[in-house]
This record gives structure tokens, sequence and C-alpha cells, in this order.
């Protein structure tokens, strides 16, 4: 599926599905596509607008295909680490949908500022996935340009990127680039533990006060780290922002139809000036919170298999199946599109060249400093200290 | 590239430095493909499999399950193209062996550690303060020094520190020099200074001047060089023992010395209750009360279980009605299945019920989630089923997690009772001691009857002495006469 606008001609061509209403204040989600795969024509939301989708046989293809591939790229980038080849790797698994969903959701001319676990939505910008992997990897910054591909450095600091996001979409509707259909509109992820953080609140305040084209887009996947939802929060995390006096909605975010649905309806309202939302996309992490952690410590086996079976994946297939869309052939020819290019991650990881090491002094000052070239000159001397140095 | 390959224990989570071989998933001349999980590991921060880096063909095992091994160390060597015919027998030895060492060059390649200090704390390369690293996402690492290559002119062996000092920012002409050939002074400071006063805290002063230690000739084994209480006290130690030997006559036939002592190194499931014990000893204060029961009719209404057809496969214990007992008792008094959380009480509506058990990795402590909500036949199969993957050692951190109040049974060891210990964060034990036919008063006379002492250990922080005599005297009543207390209470 194209990066852009898959979602514009209409086909109504299944039959009668059911249609419901969210209803106002409850935990209730907007959700399209059930965990046994049945289709939901259309949500109303609480304010009344109608959430559908309204893709075409290919385009359901298509985010099928990105969802299988960014989970077995995923979980290649976990081997690596387990083999010693990277430092660290945040692992999205069960995240999938959140990820492709909204990432699919953005035009070209939107802007995104991610966390570390980003890595769906860094591949549905376009951006090789190997990017990240150079960063755990310890031999680059990241590597890619956010300027050219909209998304920017994964940011290693809790909810740091949503002010960052902040200040970005003020700038833009300074610029005057909102207010039409092709007006510009930003997102900002992070998760639900960044939510208790004073830069995501003063995110919040900001945006709101200054009715900036963004959409906080906030992965509820139940866990900081260790600490559950439950110590995050007495209330539904999406009913935070009526109190910053902007909307919110509670999303199925292992549902990918639903989120796509949610996200490009905010990221209109906010490229048409209508100011900032707040999605909260409900999944989990079936995963470590990173490769350092440990999770059968402090979450119980029943919780994990019940979210189990509400994969993103299954439900997807379990559709496409059932409507017909996609058939045995095409569900291999996914699976081994996704066993190549994660061994072609892997070699490339494997052949990545680790960098000199004083090239880290390259990129602080544009033209060097003296109080640099002094650190330069003596990091030399320390690694010609040691036997066997090339230096 | 040779088509043996070994695999180094890779630092498995941001600074870490060693992990414990929980288990081989594959053993030699297993065909193995990339990316399938060989092995299981346990760091200081999780328990992991790692997968295969390569396809291929086992070829040797370094290190059996249960040995701590040095990350940086190989540990699997795996033949990359079995289909190749025979390996020259000089890459890795012969493989039929199964415990072969890895080759000469892999462990030539695990670096050596330099003694802290050896860089200024504070420059580049030097450890933070308290010796810790940076790290991005997750828990900090232990304080352990860092690996890295031997430093140009430091002694080959990896006891001696490096005498190279590393040049100070502003006093940098002082060019970098191979140290002398001569043998090494004896105290070397952390800032490369083989010279100058020697490094030790005033305490340490005044013992080894009160034992007669000379100080500079000591090599310190503190931070930067320094010399520790322990080092007086070893310099010490062979000058006051001496006199000893020679006077005692009983000292030529036994030693009381290290040859005669055992030296057990503290690690897993024994050092993790250790950890817990003292955590709870010292932090709860404990209470324990004692009863005695006649549980004679208990038992006979346990045989007239077993004698019931649809029990018949079923393992009916004694335990099995003490468990019942506490969850009955529980629901009339909820303040004993709580927890104490500093600010607040935490009062549980489940009851995760722990069961001690002792296997061959020592005491563990797997709880039944929900028990409360069980039928008696589900508590007995869950209860089985507890014991049972307890015994094969296959219990998961999960069943062990989350406990709310906890059975030992010591009876089975032929005890009567005990104190038992609270597990860290549950506020009430029951120990369960032996059964025995005693004399006791039955109906006016003396009579033999099936005895059992059960111990209630609380936390009197929750529990007040009428709390815990209340829900004690109900397992009580319970077990003297289950029928009648489940008319009572149910």
């Amino acid at each position: 599926m194209a990066k852009g606008d898959p979602g514009a001609p209409a086909r109504g061509r299944r039959a009668a599905p059911r249609s419901r209403k969210a209803t106002t204040g409850d935990p209730e989600l907007v959700q399209l596509l059930t965990p046994s795969g049945e289709r939901i024509e259309s949500v109303t939301g609480p304010d009344g607008t109608e959430y559908r989708v309204d893709f075409t046989d290919e385009e359901y293809r298509g985010l099928y295909r990105d969802l299988v591939l960014v989970r077995k790229l995923d979980a290649e980038a976990t081997a690596l680490q387990r083999q010693g080849e990277l430092g660290i790797w945040a692992s999205l698994l069960g995240q999938e949908a959140a990820q492709v969903g909204s990432g699919r959701a953005l035009r070209t001319q939107d802007m995104a500022f991610p966390t570390y676990r980003e890595h769906g939505v860094l591949y549905c910008r376009g951006i090789d996935p190997i990017m990240p992997l150079g960063l755990f990897r310890g031999v680059d910054q990241g590597g890619w340009d956010p300027n050219e591909f909209k998304f920017n450095m994964y940011t290693i600091v809790i909810g740091a990127q949503t002010l960052h996001a902040t200040g970005y979409a003020m700038g833009v509707a300074m610029d005057g680039k909102t207010g039409t259909d092709d007006g510009e509109a930003v997102i900002a992820y992070f998760g639900d533990g960044a939510t208790s953080q004073g830069d995501v609140n003063e995110a919040f305040v900001w945006a709101g006060v200054f009715n900036s084209p963004l959409v906080f887009f906030c992965q509820n996947n139940q866990y900081a780290i260790s600490e559950p939802l439950e110590r995050q929060t007495r209330i539904p995390l999406y009913r935070r922002a009526a109190g910053f006096g902007f909307p919110g909605i509670r999303v199925d975010g292992n549902d990918v139809l639903a989120t796509y649905a949610v996200t490009r309806h905010a990221l209109d309202n906010a490229r048409h000036g209508q100011g900032p939302s707040l999605i909260e996309a409900y999944t989990y992490r079936m995963g470590a919170h990173t490769t350092s952690d440990d999770p059968t410590r402090y979450r119980i086996a029943s919780e994990v298999e019940a979210w189990q079976a509400k994969d993103p994946i299954a439900r997807m297939k379990a559709f496409l199946e059932r409507e017909k869309i996609a058939d045995a052939g095409f569900f291999g020819e996914v699976d081994e599109q996704a066993r190549r290019e994660a061994v072609d991650l892997r070699e490339r990881v494997l052949a990545m060249p680790n960098p000199d090491p004083d090239t880290m002094f390259d990129h602080v000052y544009p033209n060097g400093s003296p109080l640099l070239d002094e650190q330069r000159a003596q990091f030399s001397r320390y690694l010609e200290s040691f036997e066997g140095s090339a230096h | 590239m040779s088509r043996i390959k070994e695999f180094n224990l890779p630092d498995l989570g941001e600074g870490l430095t060693e992990g414990e071989i929980l288990a081989w998933l594959v053993k030699v001349g297993d065909t193995i493909e990339l990316n399938q999980p060989i092995v299981e590991v346990e760091t200081a921060k999780a328990a992991v499999e790692i997968p295969a880096k390569w396809a291929g063909q086992v070829q040797a095992i370094f290190h059996p399950e249960g040995s701590t091994v040095e990350v940086g160390t190989p540990i699997i060597a795996i033949d990359t193209e079995p289909g190749a015919g025979p390996v020259e027998q000089s890459t890795t030895g012969a493989p039929a062996t199964d415990l072969p060492t890895p080759s000469a060059a892999s462990l030539a390649a695990v670096e050596v550690a330099p003694t802290e200090g050896a860089v200024e704390p504070g420059l580049i390369g030097g450890p933070a303060p308290g010796g810790r690293t940076a790290v991005l996402v997750g828990y900090g690492p232990r304080t352990t020094a860092a690996k890295r290559r031997p430093r140009k002119g430091a002694a080959p062996a990896a006891s001696a520190p490096a005498a190279v000092p590393a040049a100070p920012v502003q006093h940098s002409p002082v060019p970098v020099v191979p140290a002398p050939v001569q043998p090494p002074p004896p105290a070397v400071n952390g800032n490369g200074r083989s010279s100058g006063p020697v490094l030790a805290k005033p305490p340490v002063r005044k013992l080894a001047k009160d034992l007669g230690v000379d100080l500079s000739t000591l090599t310190g084994s503190g931070p930067s060089g320094s010399i520790t209480r322990e080092d007086v006290q070893r310099a010490a130690a062979p000058a006051a023992t001496e006199p000893l030997t020679v006077t005692s006559p009983v000292s030529s036939a036994a030693s009381f010395g290290a040859d005669r002592e055992q030296r057990i190194p503290v690690k897993g499931v024994r050092k993790l209750t250790a950890e817990n014990m003292s955590r709870s000893a010292f932090t709860a204060p404990h209470v324990t009360e004692f009863l005695t029961v006649d549980v004679t009719r208990a038992m006979k209404a346990l045989d007239r279980l077993r004698g019931r057809r649809e029990w018949r496969d079923v393992r009916v214990s004694p335990l099995l009605l003490v468990a019942k007992a506490v969850l009955l008792a529980v629901r009339r008094h909820p303040m004993v299945n709580s927890s104490w959380a500093g600010d607040e009480i935490v009062v549980k509506e489940y009851v995760n019920l722990g069961i001690a058990a002792a296997t061959e990795r020592g005491l563990i402590v797997p709880n039944i989630k929900d028990a409360g909500r069980l039928t008696l036949r589900e508590l007995a199969d869950a209860m089985t089923d507890l014991v049972q993957t307890a015994k094969a050692g296959r219990t998961s951190p999960a069943d062990m997690s989350g406990g709310t109040l906890t059975i030992t049974n010591v009876g089975v060891f032929g005890v009567d009772t005990g104190t038992p210990i609270l597990p860290p964060g549950e506020s009430a034990i029951l120990a369960f001691g032996a059964v025995r036919e005693q004399p006791w008063v039955h109906k006016g006379k003396v009579k033999p009857r099936l005895v059992t002492t059960l111990g209630l250990s609380f936390d009197h922080r929750i529990v007040d002495g009428e709390l815990g005599s209340k829900f004690l005297r109900d397992v009580g009543d319970f077990l003297a006469d289950p029928e009648a207390a489940l008319l009572a209470w149910t």
C-alpha cells in the first residue's frame, strides 16, 4: 500500500454490517474490526462523528502486509539483540495495528514525533527499517533525515517529544499552513506512562491554548515498564483531554481499521485549524518493555493470554479470509516476503561498519570549538594508550 | 572464515557482566535453524532465551547448566556447514566430550577488566561516580568494572593494575610512557601514582596500628588502591595464629581452617530466599500463635471423600482440608488477606493461596490464583498440579508472584509446628504440623486421638491479636469438625 491517501474511493460492497454507537463517557472504544475478524460498518463517536473506512481490496491486503512485515522485522531485531548484535531493543509486539493504522493515516506533509518504539510508524513513513538498528547497535545516531521523511528522531526521554511536537505544531500554525484541505498536521506519539510526565501535561496545555494542529497519539499498552495502568490514572486516559479543553477518544489499538479512521479524522481536524485532540489507542505490549526487562516478574500469564486472543494480525487475517479478499497464496507470499526482508535486515546489520570513535565529535558544533578540539585530542591519546590500538 | 563458529555470551541487558545457564535447549549433534532458541540464560535482570545466531549443527557446549558465565565467554560452537565433511581437529578439539574447552583464539578475545581507577574518574572512558554507567531505557546495571582491552605498558596478568598515567586535561604535556621494567612498587594508587602517601581511612589506620601492621607493605584492594579493613586483617592473621599453633597440643591433630570448610556460593533460589526472609523478618513485626486441634473427625471425612467414586482419581491430602479451612476463614476475616503498602493497607478480595514447597532447587512458594473461587475438587486438582510442577522444577515466576496468603506444611517433615516467616507482602502464614495419634480428652475420657498443631504468624501492623486469634480459631474449628463448619458458615 502506497504512502499517502489510501482512503478515498468508496466501494461500499460489504453486505449489511452492524452499526452501533460509542456512547459518551464510557470506556467503550471505537472498533471497526472485532477480535474474531468481524467487520463493523461504522461507529458514531461521542461527539457525533461517524468513523468508517472504505478501502479497496488491494488496500486491505496492503494493511495486512504492513502488519506482518513490521512484526517480523521487529522479531528479527529482538533476536539480533539476544545474539549480542544490538545493545538494546524496544519491541513493538502487539502494537502493530496502532502504529500501522496511525502511520498510514498520515499524509505526506504531516510531521510525526516518535518515542523509541515507533518502528511501525517509521516503516509507514518509507524509512529503511535498518535505520533504528544502527542507533541501537551504537554505530550511528539513527541515520534518517527527519525533514526528508517528516519523521523526527527517536526520543528516549519519556514524553519530551510531545513538547517538541507542540512547538513544531505552533510553528506550522504561525506559518499559515493550516486551514485548508491540504493543510499540515503534526502527530506526537507517547505511551500511558508518559501521561504522568510534566512534559506531556505542559504540551497538552500549550497545544490546547494555542489551538495547535496536533494529534496526541497515546498507545496505552497497559504498562510503564512494570507499572500497571491503575498506578498511572484513576480515569480512562482519553478523558484527560477534556480537562485541557480538547476532545479525546479511545480506539481499539489492536484494530488497524478503527485506528486508521480515528487518526485520519483527528489529523484532518488539525489540518483544518480545528485544534488538537487526544487519541488513546487501547492496546497491549505483548513482549518485554525492552530486552533488558522480564515481564513475567510483574504480570500474570492469563492476562497475556487474554490479549493474545485480541491479536491485531489474526483478526485482520480472519477478516480477509472470511470476505475472500485474500487466499492462502497471498498469505504465503507475504510470509515469504517477510522472511526475505528479515534475512536482508540481518545481513545488512551485521555488515554495518563501526564508526571511527572520534566521529562522535563531528556533529556537536557545525564549525567545531576549541574546547571540543581539546577533548578530541585527549580522547585520541586515551585510545592510543590501549594495546593493539590502530590509533 | 572458519566454518565452526563459537558464540559468546552477549551482554543481554545494558551493562551486565555475567549470566547463569539455566537450561540448554539443544545438545551436541543437533541440527539447528537460524533464530532457534538454544539456551535459557538468567541474568540479574531477566531470564531469557537466546536464539541461534547461525544455522548448522551443534559441535560443542562449553558450560553445563547451572554454571555462571562471564559476558564475552564462548558458550557454544556451531558447525555452519555440517554437510561439508569432517572438521579438522585443530579447530575445536574432539567434539565427543561433553564439556570441551573453547578455542584459544576465542578465549584470548575475552577482554580483561582493568583495575577500577586505572582511568581518572570523570575523564572520557572513566567510570562514572560509583562505577555505574548511564543506560538508555530500563534499570541501571550493577556496580561492576567495565570490560576493556589491556592498557599499553600494563603487566600482562589481569591482577596487575595499569600503571599508565592518563594525562589530565590541564597538565597535558606529560607524554604517555610505558611502565618501568623494574618490579612494581608495592602500593599503586588509582591515579597511577606509584609513590606518595598510603591511602587508608583513619579507622583502618588505627586498626593497623593496633595489630602492628605496616601499611606501606600492603597492596590496597579498595577504591583507588586504598587499603581496606580486610587487607589489614588479612596481613595480621598469620602473625596472630602463629604462636597458637606452636603452643596448642590440639592443633596438630585437628585443624579448624579453610581446608575443613565448604564454601557454597549464594545464588539462585537460595539468594532470593535469603533476601525475602531477611526483608520480611526485619520489616514486618511478626507474632506467632499456636492452636492444637483434634482432627480425628476431619481425617474420617477425608476417608469418606476418598471413597466416593467421583473423587477416585484425585489426590486427597490433609493439606487440602487445611487450605479449605484457610479460604473459608479468610471470608470471615478478610483483613487477614491483606498487604502493608506504607501509607495504606491493601485488602484483597481474591486469595492467591501460596503453598511452600521444598524442591531440589530450594524453597519455593508457588500460589494458586483466586483459590477462593475454586470448588474443593478444583482446589485439589490445582494443588496436585502445583506440587508436580514444583517438583519438576517448572514453576514459572508468574506462578510464584502475587501470593496473598501462604500455608507451609512442615508436618511432612515430622515436626509439630514452627514460627513461619511471612512471605514479603503477605500478612499471614499458617504452619501445618504433623498429624499424630496422641492421648486427648474426648467426651470426658482420655482417648487416643489424631491431633495436630497449627502455627499462625501474622503481620502485627495489620492484624491485631484479636483478629489473628479469631482467624486461627476458625481454621481450627473447621479442622475439628469440617461438616459442621461448612453448614454453619456457607
